[in-house]
Protein backbone atom coordinates (compact mmCIF):
# COMPACT_ATOMS: atom_id res chain seq x y z
CA UNK A 1 0.00 0.00 0.00
CA UNK A 2 2.85 2.30 0.76
CA UNK A 3 4.33 1.35 -2.15
CA UNK A 4 1.57 2.39 -4.32
CA UNK A 5 1.37 5.72 -2.26
CA UNK A 6 4.66 6.65 -3.05
CA UNK A 7 4.49 5.79 -6.43
CA UNK A 8 1.11 7.49 -6.97
CA UNK A 9 2.42 10.91 -4.99
CA UNK A 10 6.14 10.86 -6.55
CA UNK A 11 4.44 10.63 -10.40
CA UNK A 12 1.93 13.39 -9.52
CA UNK A 13 4.38 15.93 -8.11
CA UNK A 14 8.22 14.54 -8.42
CA UNK A 15 8.62 13.34 -11.59
CA UNK A 16 5.67 15.86 -13.02
CA UNK A 17 5.13 15.30 -17.21
CA UNK A 18 5.29 18.66 -17.89
CA UNK A 19 7.89 19.83 -15.68
CA UNK A 20 10.21 17.27 -15.27
CA UNK A 21 10.26 15.14 -18.75
CA UNK A 22 8.62 18.26 -20.83
CA UNK A 23 5.83 15.55 -22.17
CA UNK A 24 2.75 17.15 -23.99
CA UNK A 25 3.94 20.20 -24.04
CA UNK A 26 2.18 20.90 -27.37
CA UNK A 27 -1.43 20.60 -26.41
CA UNK A 28 0.07 21.72 -23.26
CA UNK A 29 0.69 24.99 -24.81
CA UNK A 30 -2.29 25.41 -27.31
CA UNK A 31 -4.98 24.77 -25.72
CA UNK A 32 -4.37 26.33 -22.01
CA UNK A 33 -5.66 29.66 -23.03
CA UNK A 34 -8.88 28.46 -20.52
CA UNK A 35 -9.21 26.80 -17.54
CA UNK A 36 -12.62 25.40 -18.33
CA UNK A 37 -10.80 23.81 -21.66
CA UNK A 38 -7.71 22.68 -20.19
CA UNK A 39 -9.81 21.01 -17.39
CA UNK A 40 -11.36 18.86 -20.33
CA UNK A 41 -8.36 18.12 -21.95
CA UNK A 42 -6.91 17.13 -18.49
CA UNK A 43 -10.15 14.89 -17.76
CA UNK A 44 -9.51 13.10 -21.39
CA UNK A 45 -5.87 12.79 -20.59
CA UNK A 46 -6.12 11.33 -17.14
CA UNK A 47 -9.00 9.01 -18.65
CA UNK A 48 -7.02 7.83 -21.37
CA UNK A 49 -3.71 7.62 -19.44
CA UNK A 50 -5.70 5.31 -17.11
CA UNK A 51 -6.98 2.96 -19.35
CA UNK A 52 -3.69 2.45 -21.58
CA UNK A 53 -0.62 2.79 -18.95
CA UNK A 54 -2.47 -1.18 -17.38
CA UNK A 55 -3.02 -2.57 -20.88
CA UNK A 56 0.49 -1.91 -22.18
CA UNK A 57 1.61 -3.13 -19.48
CA UNK A 58 -0.25 -6.83 -19.56
CA UNK A 59 0.47 -6.72 -23.54
CA UNK A 60 4.09 -5.80 -22.70
CA UNK A 61 4.23 -8.42 -20.06
CA UNK A 62 2.28 -11.46 -22.58
CA UNK A 63 3.13 -10.45 -25.87
CA UNK A 64 6.10 -8.42 -25.86
CA UNK A 65 9.07 -9.24 -23.58
CA UNK A 66 11.45 -11.64 -24.40
CA UNK A 67 9.83 -15.52 -23.35
CA UNK A 68 6.47 -13.42 -22.42
CA UNK A 69 4.82 -15.85 -25.35
CA UNK A 70 5.62 -19.23 -22.94
CA UNK A 71 2.12 -19.13 -22.43
CA UNK A 72 1.59 -20.64 -26.02
CA UNK A 73 3.87 -23.42 -25.08
CA UNK A 74 7.56 -24.37 -24.77
CA UNK A 75 8.31 -23.60 -28.45
CA UNK A 76 7.87 -20.03 -27.88
CA UNK A 77 9.99 -19.57 -25.23
CA UNK A 78 12.99 -17.29 -27.04
CA UNK A 79 10.19 -14.90 -28.88
CA UNK A 80 11.88 -11.82 -28.61
CA UNK A 81 9.07 -9.51 -29.66
CA UNK A 82 10.54 -5.87 -27.89
CA UNK A 83 10.87 -4.43 -30.90
CA UNK A 84 7.37 -4.53 -32.07
CA UNK A 85 6.49 -2.68 -28.47
CA UNK A 86 6.13 1.04 -30.44
CA UNK A 87 3.97 -0.23 -33.25
CA UNK A 88 1.40 -2.03 -30.25
CA UNK A 89 1.76 0.51 -27.79
CA UNK A 90 0.97 3.52 -30.36
CA UNK A 91 -1.95 1.12 -31.94
CA UNK A 92 -3.54 0.78 -28.84
CA UNK A 93 -3.25 4.41 -27.95
CA UNK A 94 -4.70 5.84 -31.13
CA UNK A 95 -7.92 3.12 -30.67
CA UNK A 96 -8.60 4.38 -27.52
CA UNK A 97 -8.55 7.73 -28.12
CA UNK A 98 -10.92 7.22 -31.25
CA UNK A 99 -13.38 5.59 -28.51
CA UNK A 100 -12.43 8.96 -25.89
CA UNK A 101 -13.56 11.23 -28.85
CA UNK A 102 -16.91 9.71 -29.68
CA UNK A 103 -17.83 9.25 -26.05
CA UNK A 104 -17.28 13.22 -25.46
CA UNK A 105 -18.78 13.85 -29.01
CA UNK A 106 -21.97 11.91 -27.67
CA UNK A 107 -22.12 13.10 -23.91
CA UNK A 108 -20.94 16.67 -23.91
CA UNK A 109 -20.97 18.08 -27.23
CA UNK A 110 -20.09 21.76 -26.01
CA UNK A 111 -16.26 20.32 -24.76
CA UNK A 112 -16.12 18.65 -28.08
CA UNK A 113 -16.01 21.84 -30.24
CA UNK A 114 -13.82 23.62 -27.94
CA UNK A 115 -11.35 20.79 -27.82
CA UNK A 116 -11.32 20.75 -31.73
CA UNK A 117 -8.64 19.36 -33.12
CA UNK A 118 -6.71 18.26 -29.69
CA UNK A 119 -9.39 15.84 -29.30
CA UNK A 120 -7.31 13.91 -32.06
CA UNK A 121 -4.51 14.67 -31.42
CA UNK A 122 -4.65 13.39 -27.50
CA UNK A 123 -3.28 10.01 -29.60
CA UNK A 124 0.09 12.20 -30.52
CA UNK A 125 0.20 13.58 -26.96
CA UNK A 126 3.72 12.53 -26.10
CA UNK A 127 2.84 11.81 -22.28
CA UNK A 128 0.29 9.06 -22.96
CA UNK A 129 2.91 7.55 -24.83
CA UNK A 130 6.04 8.68 -22.54
CA UNK A 131 3.60 6.95 -19.81
CA UNK A 132 3.43 3.62 -21.42
CA UNK A 133 7.10 3.95 -22.72
CA UNK A 134 8.12 4.99 -18.61
CA UNK A 135 5.69 2.58 -17.34
CA UNK A 136 7.99 -0.09 -19.19
CA UNK A 137 11.52 1.36 -18.47
CA UNK A 138 10.85 1.60 -14.63
CA UNK A 139 9.51 -1.95 -14.78
CA UNK A 140 6.80 -2.12 -12.27
CA UNK A 141 5.72 -5.37 -10.95
CA UNK A 142 1.99 -5.97 -11.42
CA UNK A 143 -1.04 -3.96 -12.84
CA UNK A 144 -2.35 -2.71 -9.86
CA UNK A 145 1.08 -0.41 -9.71
CA UNK A 146 0.88 0.56 -13.40
CA UNK A 147 -2.85 1.97 -13.18
CA UNK A 148 -1.47 3.98 -10.18
CA UNK A 149 1.37 5.35 -12.23
CA UNK A 150 -0.90 5.87 -15.10
CA UNK A 151 -3.44 7.93 -12.98
CA UNK A 152 -0.87 10.06 -11.06
CA UNK A 153 0.73 11.10 -14.44
CA UNK A 154 -2.83 11.81 -15.50
CA UNK A 155 -3.25 13.81 -12.70
CA UNK A 156 0.00 15.92 -12.64
CA UNK A 157 -0.52 16.60 -15.99
CA UNK A 158 -4.29 17.91 -15.28
CA UNK A 159 -2.48 19.84 -12.83
CA UNK A 160 -0.03 21.58 -14.98
CA UNK A 161 -2.31 22.21 -17.65
CA UNK A 162 -4.77 23.87 -15.30
CA UNK A 163 -2.12 26.14 -13.81
CA UNK A 164 -0.80 27.99 -16.74
CA UNK A 165 -3.81 28.67 -17.89
CA UNK A 166 -4.99 30.07 -14.65
CA UNK A 167 -2.13 31.90 -15.24
CA UNK A 168 -2.44 32.88 -18.82
CA UNK A 169 -6.19 34.07 -18.47
CA UNK A 170 -4.79 36.78 -15.76
CA UNK A 171 -1.69 37.50 -17.94
CA UNK A 172 -4.27 38.96 -20.71
CA UNK A 173 -4.37 42.00 -18.29
CA UNK A 174 -0.49 42.58 -18.44
CA UNK A 175 1.75 44.32 -20.32
CA UNK A 176 4.07 42.25 -21.75
CA UNK A 177 6.87 43.10 -23.94
CA UNK A 178 5.39 42.79 -27.23
CA UNK A 179 7.93 40.47 -29.42
CA UNK A 180 7.55 38.07 -25.91
CA UNK A 181 3.74 38.28 -26.22
CA UNK A 182 2.08 34.52 -26.19
CA UNK A 183 4.31 31.84 -26.26
CA UNK A 184 6.90 33.19 -25.43
CA UNK A 185 5.93 34.48 -21.82
CA UNK A 186 4.11 30.89 -21.55
CA UNK A 187 7.48 29.14 -22.41
CA UNK A 188 8.91 31.32 -19.10
CA UNK A 189 6.14 31.00 -17.34
CA UNK A 190 5.93 27.10 -17.88
CA UNK A 191 9.90 27.41 -17.05
CA UNK A 192 9.21 29.15 -13.74
CA UNK A 193 6.69 26.95 -12.47
CA UNK A 194 9.09 23.74 -13.23
CA UNK A 195 11.15 25.54 -10.87
CA UNK A 196 8.72 25.69 -7.92
CA UNK A 197 7.83 21.90 -8.50
CA UNK A 198 11.84 21.21 -8.36
CA UNK A 199 10.46 21.83 -4.58
CA UNK A 200 9.23 18.62 -4.15
CA UNK A 201 11.68 16.74 -5.48
CA UNK A 202 13.63 13.83 -3.09
CA UNK A 203 9.93 13.51 -1.54
CA UNK A 204 9.16 9.69 -0.92
CA UNK A 205 7.08 7.77 1.87
CA UNK B 1 24.55 17.30 -49.44
CA UNK B 2 23.57 15.54 -52.95
CA UNK B 3 20.77 18.23 -53.06
CA UNK B 4 22.64 20.62 -53.92
CA UNK B 5 24.04 19.30 -56.67
CA UNK B 6 21.26 18.25 -58.71
CA UNK B 7 20.14 22.05 -59.49
CA UNK B 8 17.59 21.26 -61.67
CA UNK B 9 15.50 19.27 -58.96
CA UNK B 10 16.05 21.75 -56.94
CA UNK B 11 13.51 24.87 -58.16
CA UNK B 12 13.37 27.74 -56.06
CA UNK B 13 10.53 27.22 -54.90
CA UNK B 14 11.77 23.62 -53.24
CA UNK B 15 14.66 25.51 -52.25
CA UNK B 16 12.17 27.77 -49.88
CA UNK B 17 10.39 24.52 -48.44
CA UNK B 18 13.94 23.57 -47.56
CA UNK B 19 15.39 27.03 -45.79
CA UNK B 20 11.89 28.39 -44.69
CA UNK B 21 11.53 26.17 -41.69
CA UNK B 22 14.87 27.24 -40.13
CA UNK B 23 13.93 30.95 -40.06
CA UNK B 24 10.81 32.49 -40.22
CA UNK B 25 8.55 29.26 -40.09
CA UNK B 26 11.12 27.50 -37.29
CA UNK B 27 8.61 24.16 -36.50
CA UNK B 28 9.48 24.46 -33.04
CA UNK B 29 9.45 28.65 -32.34
CA UNK B 30 6.39 29.71 -34.88
CA UNK B 31 4.28 27.08 -35.59
CA UNK B 32 4.88 25.37 -31.45
CA UNK B 33 5.33 22.08 -32.59
CA UNK B 34 7.29 19.25 -31.38
CA UNK B 35 8.72 20.94 -27.92
CA UNK B 36 8.05 17.67 -26.01
CA UNK B 37 11.17 16.13 -26.85
CA UNK B 38 12.62 18.65 -27.78
CA UNK B 39 14.06 19.70 -24.21
CA UNK B 40 14.56 16.82 -22.26
CA UNK B 41 17.70 15.45 -24.33
CA UNK B 42 19.54 19.08 -24.85
CA UNK B 43 21.20 18.53 -21.91
CA UNK B 44 24.79 17.80 -23.82
CA UNK B 45 25.26 18.14 -27.46
CA UNK B 46 26.03 15.34 -28.76
CA UNK B 47 22.57 13.27 -27.62
CA UNK B 48 20.97 16.82 -29.00
CA UNK B 49 22.89 16.42 -32.11
CA UNK B 50 21.75 12.42 -32.65
CA UNK B 51 18.33 13.81 -32.18
CA UNK B 52 18.06 15.71 -34.60
CA UNK B 53 19.40 13.90 -36.94
CA UNK B 54 17.04 11.04 -36.19
CA UNK B 55 14.15 13.57 -36.41
CA UNK B 56 15.04 14.68 -39.76
CA UNK B 57 15.32 11.52 -40.62
CA UNK B 58 12.55 10.12 -39.71
CA UNK B 59 10.39 13.45 -41.05
CA UNK B 60 11.91 13.35 -44.34
CA UNK B 61 10.84 9.65 -45.28
CA UNK B 62 7.61 9.39 -43.29
CA UNK B 63 6.81 12.41 -45.23
CA UNK B 64 8.14 10.54 -48.80
CA UNK B 65 5.88 7.65 -48.18
CA UNK B 66 2.95 9.31 -47.13
CA UNK B 67 2.88 11.40 -49.91
CA UNK B 68 3.90 8.75 -52.44
CA UNK B 69 0.56 6.64 -50.99
CA UNK B 70 -1.26 9.62 -50.51
CA UNK B 71 -4.06 8.75 -53.22
CA UNK B 72 -4.41 5.28 -51.70
CA UNK B 73 -5.26 6.26 -48.25
CA UNK B 74 -8.53 6.02 -47.21
CA UNK B 75 -9.83 9.51 -45.69
CA UNK B 76 -11.09 8.20 -42.29
CA UNK B 77 -8.37 6.25 -41.12
CA UNK B 78 -5.00 8.30 -42.13
CA UNK B 79 -4.34 8.78 -38.50
CA UNK B 80 -3.76 5.10 -38.25
CA UNK B 81 -1.91 4.85 -41.02
CA UNK B 82 0.30 7.92 -40.75
CA UNK B 83 0.97 6.57 -37.42
CA UNK B 84 1.99 3.19 -38.37
CA UNK B 85 4.22 4.44 -41.06
CA UNK B 86 6.06 6.60 -38.22
CA UNK B 87 6.36 3.99 -35.94
CA UNK B 88 7.94 1.82 -38.52
CA UNK B 89 10.48 4.33 -39.63
CA UNK B 90 11.22 5.13 -35.72
CA UNK B 91 11.69 1.55 -34.98
CA UNK B 92 14.38 1.28 -37.84
CA UNK B 93 16.43 4.41 -36.14
CA UNK B 94 15.77 2.83 -33.16
CA UNK B 95 17.69 -0.24 -33.69
CA UNK B 96 19.99 1.68 -35.72
CA UNK B 97 21.07 3.89 -33.04
CA UNK B 98 21.21 0.85 -30.45
CA UNK B 99 23.24 -0.61 -32.52
CA UNK B 100 25.95 1.82 -33.66
CA UNK B 101 25.58 4.23 -30.74
CA UNK B 102 24.28 2.32 -27.56
CA UNK B 103 25.71 4.89 -24.81
CA UNK B 104 23.68 7.75 -26.77
CA UNK B 105 20.59 5.48 -26.89
CA UNK B 106 20.55 5.04 -23.01
CA UNK B 107 20.91 8.79 -22.67
CA UNK B 108 18.04 9.38 -25.06
CA UNK B 109 15.95 6.63 -23.58
CA UNK B 110 12.07 6.81 -24.13
CA UNK B 111 12.64 10.30 -25.89
CA UNK B 112 13.38 8.12 -29.59
CA UNK B 113 9.95 6.03 -29.54
CA UNK B 114 8.72 9.90 -28.47
CA UNK B 115 9.78 10.68 -32.06
CA UNK B 116 6.46 8.75 -33.16
CA UNK B 117 4.49 11.49 -31.18
CA UNK B 118 6.41 14.33 -32.34
CA UNK B 119 4.05 16.67 -33.46
CA UNK B 120 6.15 18.07 -36.29
CA UNK B 121 5.79 14.99 -37.62
CA UNK B 122 2.24 14.44 -38.01
CA UNK B 123 1.69 18.49 -38.37
CA UNK B 124 3.77 17.89 -41.36
CA UNK B 125 2.51 14.64 -42.58
CA UNK B 126 -1.16 16.49 -42.44
CA UNK B 127 -0.50 20.17 -43.51
CA UNK B 128 1.84 19.09 -46.66
CA UNK B 129 2.34 15.69 -47.35
CA UNK B 130 -1.04 14.65 -47.85
CA UNK B 131 -2.05 17.36 -50.31
CA UNK B 132 1.93 17.35 -52.43
CA UNK B 133 4.03 15.44 -54.55
CA UNK B 134 7.07 12.59 -53.21
CA UNK B 135 9.85 15.29 -54.02
CA UNK B 136 8.64 18.48 -52.41
CA UNK B 137 7.55 16.64 -48.98
CA UNK B 138 10.83 15.26 -48.39
CA UNK B 139 12.32 18.46 -48.81
CA UNK B 140 9.84 19.70 -46.48
CA UNK B 141 10.23 17.39 -44.43
CA UNK B 142 13.90 17.12 -44.09
CA UNK B 143 13.65 21.36 -43.89
CA UNK B 144 11.41 21.28 -40.84
CA UNK B 145 13.52 18.18 -39.08
CA UNK B 146 16.56 20.95 -39.68
CA UNK B 147 14.83 23.32 -38.25
CA UNK B 148 13.62 21.94 -35.31
CA UNK B 149 17.59 20.37 -34.75
CA UNK B 150 18.98 24.03 -35.19
CA UNK B 151 16.78 25.47 -32.19
CA UNK B 152 17.87 21.75 -30.46
CA UNK B 153 21.58 22.50 -31.04
CA UNK B 154 21.31 26.18 -30.10
CA UNK B 155 19.58 25.11 -26.38
CA UNK B 156 21.99 22.64 -25.87
CA UNK B 157 25.05 24.80 -26.34
CA UNK B 158 24.32 27.05 -23.93
CA UNK B 159 22.65 24.59 -21.49
CA UNK B 160 26.34 22.17 -22.12
CA UNK B 161 28.63 25.15 -21.85
CA UNK B 162 26.68 27.05 -18.96
CA UNK B 163 26.10 24.23 -16.82
CA UNK B 164 29.16 21.73 -17.44
CA UNK B 165 31.39 24.01 -19.10
CA UNK B 166 32.17 21.86 -22.08
CA UNK B 167 31.18 21.77 -25.68
CA UNK B 168 31.00 18.04 -26.67
CA UNK B 169 32.64 16.51 -23.71
CA UNK B 170 35.38 18.95 -24.58
CA UNK B 171 36.19 21.36 -21.14
CA UNK B 172 36.57 24.73 -22.85
CA UNK B 173 35.95 26.87 -20.04
CA UNK B 174 38.79 25.07 -18.28
CA UNK B 175 41.24 25.14 -20.89
CA UNK B 176 40.57 29.37 -21.22
CA UNK B 177 41.03 29.52 -17.19
CA UNK B 178 37.91 31.18 -16.93
CA UNK B 179 37.34 29.26 -13.59
CA UNK B 180 40.79 31.20 -11.83
CA UNK B 181 38.45 33.74 -12.24
CA UNK B 182 36.18 32.97 -9.74
CA UNK B 183 33.35 31.50 -12.27
CA UNK B 184 31.83 28.87 -11.29
CA UNK B 185 29.42 26.34 -13.37
CA UNK B 186 25.70 27.28 -13.30
CA UNK B 187 24.01 23.59 -12.48
CA UNK B 188 20.31 25.41 -13.00
CA UNK B 189 20.98 25.04 -16.78
CA UNK B 190 21.20 21.22 -16.55
CA UNK B 191 17.86 21.19 -14.80
CA UNK B 192 14.50 21.09 -16.45
CA UNK B 193 13.31 24.00 -16.14
CA UNK B 194 15.91 26.37 -18.18
CA UNK B 195 15.50 24.33 -21.18
CA UNK B 196 11.86 26.07 -21.19
CA UNK B 197 13.05 29.39 -20.13
CA UNK B 198 16.07 29.37 -22.66
CA UNK B 199 13.54 28.46 -25.82
CA UNK B 200 11.17 31.60 -23.99
CA UNK B 201 14.53 33.68 -24.50
CA UNK B 202 14.87 32.33 -28.27
CA UNK B 203 11.39 33.20 -29.18
CA UNK B 204 11.69 36.62 -27.42
CA UNK B 205 14.99 37.07 -30.06
CA UNK B 206 14.04 35.68 -33.08
CA UNK B 207 10.83 37.31 -32.32
CA UNK B 208 12.50 41.16 -32.08
CA UNK B 209 14.35 40.32 -35.09
CA UNK B 210 11.55 39.80 -37.39
CA UNK B 211 8.26 41.76 -36.22
CA UNK B 212 5.92 39.69 -38.51
CA UNK B 213 5.54 37.33 -35.60
CA UNK B 214 4.50 39.30 -33.01
CA UNK B 215 1.40 37.69 -31.46
CA UNK B 216 -1.14 40.30 -31.16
Amino acid sequence: MENLLNIFIKSIFVENMVFAFFLGMCSFLAVSKSVKTAMGLGIAVIFVMVITVPVNFILEKYLLKKGALIWLGEGFADVDLSFLTFMIFIAFIAAMTQLVEMIIEKFSPALYNSLGIFLPLIAVNCAILGASLFMQEREYENVLEATVFGLGSGIGWLLAIVGIAAIREKLKYSNVPDPLKGLGITFILTGLMAIAFMGFMGISL
Amino acid sequence: MSNQEKEPILSAKNLKLLTEPLGRNNPITVQVLGICSALAVTVKLKPALVMALSVMIVTGFSNLVIASLRKFIPDRIRIIVQLVVIATMVILVDQFLKAYVFDVSKQLSVFVGLIITNCIIMGRLEAFAMANKPWPSFLDGIGNGAGYGLILVIVSFFRELLGSGTIFGYPVLEKLGIYSTGYENNGMTILPPMALIIVGLIIWVHRSRDKNLVEK
